[in-house]
């Protein structure tokens, strides 16, 4: 028998396929899991919809579901329920030890240009502010480029959305 | 739902053929970080058009890769300004610069749409166009006396007023002169009828794969 708390954990123990220091459960895309008999039927939603990672991250939560026995039924929920805000605080935790700094805070108005540019945002290797942007977009559609003026060396920073 | 898919598949064909054209920089941009912003940006468009295109699918009975690349040439929808092949730097930001302003308008539109499913994929949109809207302003604020962008703006500014509809582009043209800092030259309005010369060769390309394999997946 199949139980919901089984299903959390060990969908908590999928990595992020692009940053897999963070799981799927930190990342806070898993927004339901319901269980019905074997039936497992769980309720995701992408980071961004650009993200090439969505397919290999419906396909791992299935196959742990099956793997504990269940039948999966992921469903991609499309709408407006995801943002960074929702990565939990032991992922933003995990995220700066990797050398990712972590969103900022999802504010009323969207982020301008003047506040990315300012030195806001910390280094996540040494702490420092005295950091700059070096480009709004990264390797990945979820982050952008800075660079830590204190310790010289360029870091990943997770955009907010 | 007929008519609702064929608002979305408007957008989506946008969306499409825009990041298809954007994402022609990927490894000759001027430099690295454009490199990688026009490439990003391309990606997200194209994540957005899958996203449309899945939303149309189910509404028509099909798949979001059947609408994006089964269909005839005739029957995208995609406005011209989208489709034409800009390779000169100056060229690609006033597009850029153009599509996201137009964009904005149109997203807010949607994401104040009655229909729950239209207004949310808007919203989520809307929150990763917040950052290609900062790109645009970025080179538009470095390009403000550039003649090349000025010339550029000025000779794309009727197509992009087609982007959108009347009412919406009347919008447009308000907003403009203040997110560029000065007013572009008065165009008329390009209607989204028919397609450019450079289209066919694009949906040549994009379709390639799926003509050769018909079914094919990846």
């Amino acid at each position: 028998m199949v139980t919901g708390e089984a299903v959390w954990a060990a969908l908590a123990a999928i990595p992020d396929p692009e940053i897999p220091v963070i799981s799927l459960v930190d990342l806070g895309v898993v927004r339901d899991v319901s269980v019905d008999d074997e039936r497992v039927r769980v309720e995701f939603t992408p980071t961004f919809l650009g993200c090439p990672a969505l397919e290999v991250m419906r396909d791992a939560m299935a196959a742990s579901i099956e793997a504990l026995g269940g039948k999966p039924e992921i469903r991609v929920v499309v709408d407006d329920s995801w943002s960074t805000d929702r990565i939990t605080t032991a992922g933003r935790e995990k995220l700066r030890e990797a050398g990712f700094a972590p969103p900022a805070p999802h504010a009323a108005e969207p982020p301008k240009l003047v506040q990315l540019r300012s030195n806001a945002f910390r280094c996540p290797y040494c702490g420092s502010s005295e950091t700059k942007l070096e480009n709004l977009f990264g390797p990945t559609p979820c982050r952008s480029v800075r660079y830590c003026e204190s310790c010289r060396q360029p870091f990943e920073q997770f955009k907010t959305i | 739902m007929r008519e609702r898919a064929q608002r979305l598949l408007q957008i989506a064909d946008d969306e499409l053929v825009l990041g298809w054209r954007d994402s022609e920089w990927t490894g000759i941009a001027p430099f690295l970080e454009e490199d990688v912003a026009l490439s990003s940006i391309a990606q997200n468009e194209i994540g957005h058009a899958r996203a449309l295109y899945e939303l149309a699918a189910r509404d028509l009975g099909t798949t979001a890769d059947e609408l994006a690349f089964d269909r005839a040439p005739e029957e995208y929808r995609c406005a011209p300004f989208v489709e034409v092949r800009l390779m000169a730097w100056a060229d690609t930001i006033a597009r850029r610069v153009l599509y996201e302003a137009a964009d904005a308008i149109r997203l807010d539109m949607l994401k104040a749409d009655p229909d729950p499913e239209l207004a949310g994929l808007a919203a989520k949109m809307d929150r990763e166009e917040v950052y290609h809207r900062l790109h645009a302003e970025m080179w538009a604020d470095r390009l403000r006396e550039e003649p090349r962008f000025r010339t550029a703006v000025n000779a794309l500014w009727g197509q992009a007023l087609g982007v959108l509809d009347a009412e919406l582009a009347a919008v447009l043209a308000e907003r403009m002169p203040e997110q560029l800092g000065w007013t572009p030259a008065a165009a008329v309005p390009a209607a989204r009828d028919g397609h450019s010369d450079g289209f066919r060769e694009l949906w040549d390309d994009m379709t390639m794969v799926r003509r050769s394999i018909p079914g094919a997946s990846w």
